[in-house]
């Protein structure tokens, strides 16, 4: 017995620094990311007075802006992130199974989407497919035209567009992971057995990529309701997102409270993805 | 005609004659495959009869599975044909070639119930509902895993995902079953097992045409019908199983399929009328089934370890001496190797005298000229 506590003492007293090493790192994040929230969250429900500012919230809830805001930024997401699934879909089919040189550069070459800034996307979309691009000039000068034919741009479209290029990235790269892990055995042995390509790619190679799918889908809902470059430097009107509103609100018309509820509904939509895509990838084993 | 079940103890209504005979041989007219310069597959000549089963064995990179795989579809022939009955497959994609494949790390859908994962080719080639539900469950049955339609398949051993993986690909009643090495992933017993079942369900389908890679001998000789040797993406060898096994035309061949003891010989007497030539190893003069050979030709005595006995009988006329060197007890069997004059011969014996004489002694050694025969010296392939 005595022997026991005489082992048990000092282990008790061992664990003490261990737990103080929690502190610096959490006062860290306390100090750099949960205080301005807390801020935000604090602007958002209380007055100056720091009285709850109920009817306030339930105003900017109800307003035509923010409603307008909240469903473009929803539709984008979500048509964007589709696209971002077929077309990853399509080129990591394509750049594993359909063997061409180059391929391994080609998948590269998409993988440096990732590193480059959101935004620059869009600058090539306006030098390519803008009024004055080089597919309207091309085409304006081909056909006579008087005006520019190609007006997709400035437009819902032209996000998700931009949103497509810039985000497909994060679909392949776990795609293609996933797709080169599919027993090779298994797509011979469908085929041997009469499957075509369509049914193996539905019924052998889908079922196996269900995973990444979730997973890369997940993020890029995620970063897509939170994008902010791309839609600001489109500049599409009338196409107004939840960032959009918050920087309009704040930066430009000082409505520092109307900003920071939409902000905390904007978290908590962003927070609500986030918990999505953590327990479906949790159930998939992601 | 129904097929007894893998087990045993079901019986099936899988039709044999639905998968068998006409239209089920498969015919390589001087197939030649090659990855750029590299030719992985010479010339090859090779027919598969209705309803045999031939084993290509050979060691790895010898172009075995390159020949399956240009028969299933997977590898495309840079000259030659493959004929599937009456009809070239050459240039026929995998899933219009009406085959059957098992390989060796099962291949099933991990995602799908054993039930779906048979059904599957079926699905695939538009058959209805009934007629997938009724297939399904004869192939099952026939491979013993009636029982285990509702699981999946990581619920399963390895012998058991296997005989899934056979009840699938028997399920769409292929023309011909391609098996590329199906065993090698089980453990030892569970593979003589399936050996036997594989036999078994063979003769319970005797139309069915298959074609088995493998590198292990012991499957091939028990299953086969006929045996092609592969080496170096060439067939050195081709012939019915146990005329190959006794009468092996070339060392590679004798070596590879079974152990055998190469004894270098001068032919003494050409082959009479009886088929055997008198040879001489040293002092020994040497009874044994010859082939062309010419007195005078220096060949090589082929004798297999469990035809050579330490006893001497009215059959074992053929005698030579040789220094034991070491003993092997292995249970069922005892090893023994011995010199002579310079040639390690093992001898595989299930009976020996009471006193073991010690390693370093004279022993005598005696063989049947009927276990024996001779093959060309310099005829390695």
């Amino acid at each position: 017995m005595s022997e026991a506590l005489a082992i048990g003492a000092p282990t008790a007293r061992k664990r003490e620094p261990g737990r103080l090493r929690i502190v610096p790192p959490a006062a860290l994040l306390a100090l750099l990311f949960f205080y301005p929230l807390a801020l935000i969250v604090r602007q958002a429900f209380l007055d100056d007075s720091g009285v709850a500012n109920v009817p306030e919230i339930v105003r900017v809830l109800h307003s035509r802006f923010f409603l307008n805001a909240l469903i473009n930024t929803v539709t984008i997401s979500v048509t964007a992130t589709a696209g971002c699934l077929i077309v990853g879909l399509l080129l990591a089919l394509i750049l594993a199974f359909v063997p061409f040189p180059g391929s391994g550069f080609i998948a590269r070459l998409i993988d440096t989407f990732i590193a480059l800034p959101t935004f620059l996307v869009t600058l090539a979309f306006t030098f390519l497919y803008g009024s004055a691009g080089m597919l309207n000039s091309g085409l304006m000068e081909a056909f006579s035209l008087p005006l520019p034919p190609v007006d997709f741009l400035y437009s819902t479209w032209g996000v998700v567009l931009a949103e497509v290029t810039v985000y497909t990235p994060f679909i392949l790269r776990p795609l293609l992971a996933a797709i080169s892990l599919v027993d090779r055995g298994q797509i011979e042995a469908a085929s041997v057995l009469g499957a075509r390509p369509f049914r193996i790619v539905r019924q052998v190679i889908l079922p196996a990529a269900v995973p990444a799918l979730v997973a890369g889908g997940s993020l890029c809902l995620l970063l897509t309701v939170n994008e902010f470059g791309i839609v600001l430097f489109i500049g599409a009107k009338g196409v107004i997102t939840l960032p959009l509103l918050i920087y309009g609100k704040a930066i430009q018309e000082s409505a520092y409270q109307v900003a920071c509820i939409i902000a905390v509904v904007n978290i908590a939509l962003s927070l609500g993805l986030f918990g999505l895509y953590r327990f479906a990838a949790g159930r998939l084993g992601v | 005609m129904s097929a007894a079940a893998f087990t045993g103890s079901e019986v099936t209504d899988i039709d044999a004659a639905k998968v068998r005979g006409a239209g089920s041989n498969v015919h390589f007219d001087k197939v030649v495959v090659a990855y750029g310069a590299h030719v992985v597959l010479h010339p090859l000549t090779l027919d598969i009869a209705p309803g045999e089963i031939l084993a290509m064995i050979g060691p790895s990179g010898s172009g075995k599975t390159t020949a399956l795989r240009a028969v299933a579809g997977f590898v495309r022939p840079r000259s030659g044909r493959i004929r599937i009955g009456a009809t070239d497959v050459t240039d026929l994609p995998p899933y219009e070639r009406g085959l059957g494949m098992v390989v060796q790390n099962y291949a099933l859908f991990p995602h799908m119930r054993v039930e779906d994962n048979v059904a599957f080719g079926l699905r695939a080639q538009g058959a209805d509902k009934a007629l997938i539900g009724e297939r399904v469950k004869d192939a099952l049955a026939t491979v013993g895993m009636a029982t285990f339609a509702r699981r999946y398949p990581r619920e399963l051993s390895g012998g058991q995902q296997q005989r899934v993986a056979i009840a699938r690909a028997l399920a769409v009643r292929p023309r011909v079953l391609l098996l590329d090495e199906p065993l090698s992933a089980l453990d030892a017993q569970i593979r003589r097992n399936m050996v036997e079942e594989i036999a078994r369900l063979h003769r319970s389908l005797p139309g069915l045409t298959i074609l088995y890679v493998t590198h292990d001998q012991t499957e091939a000789l028990t299953l086969a019908d006929k045996i092609a040797i592969m080496r170096d993406g060439r067939v050195c060898s081709h012939g019915p199983t146990t005329e190959l096994y006794r009468r092996p035309p070339n060392r590679f061949t004798a070596e590879f399929l079974g152990r055998a003891n190469l004894l270098p010989v001068t032919v003494a007497e050409a082959a009479g009328p009886k088929g055997f030539a008198t040879a001489r190893h040293g002092d020994a003069v040497l009874t044994s089934a010859g082939r062309d050979e010419k007195a005078g030709d220096k060949s090589l005595l082929c004798i297999r370890p469990q035809h050579l006995s330490l006893t001497a009988d009215s059959e074992h006329t053929n005698r030579i001496v040789g220094t034991l060197r070491e003993v092997h007890w292995q249970g069922e069997l005892t090893h023994l190797v011995l010199d002579v004059d310079g040639t390690p011969v093992r001898v595989s014996a299930t009976k020996l005298p009471m006193a073991l004489p010690e390693p370093g002694t004279k022993v005598p050694l005696f063989f049947a000229p009927a276990d024996t025969s001779l093959l060309p010296e310099d005829a390695g392939v």
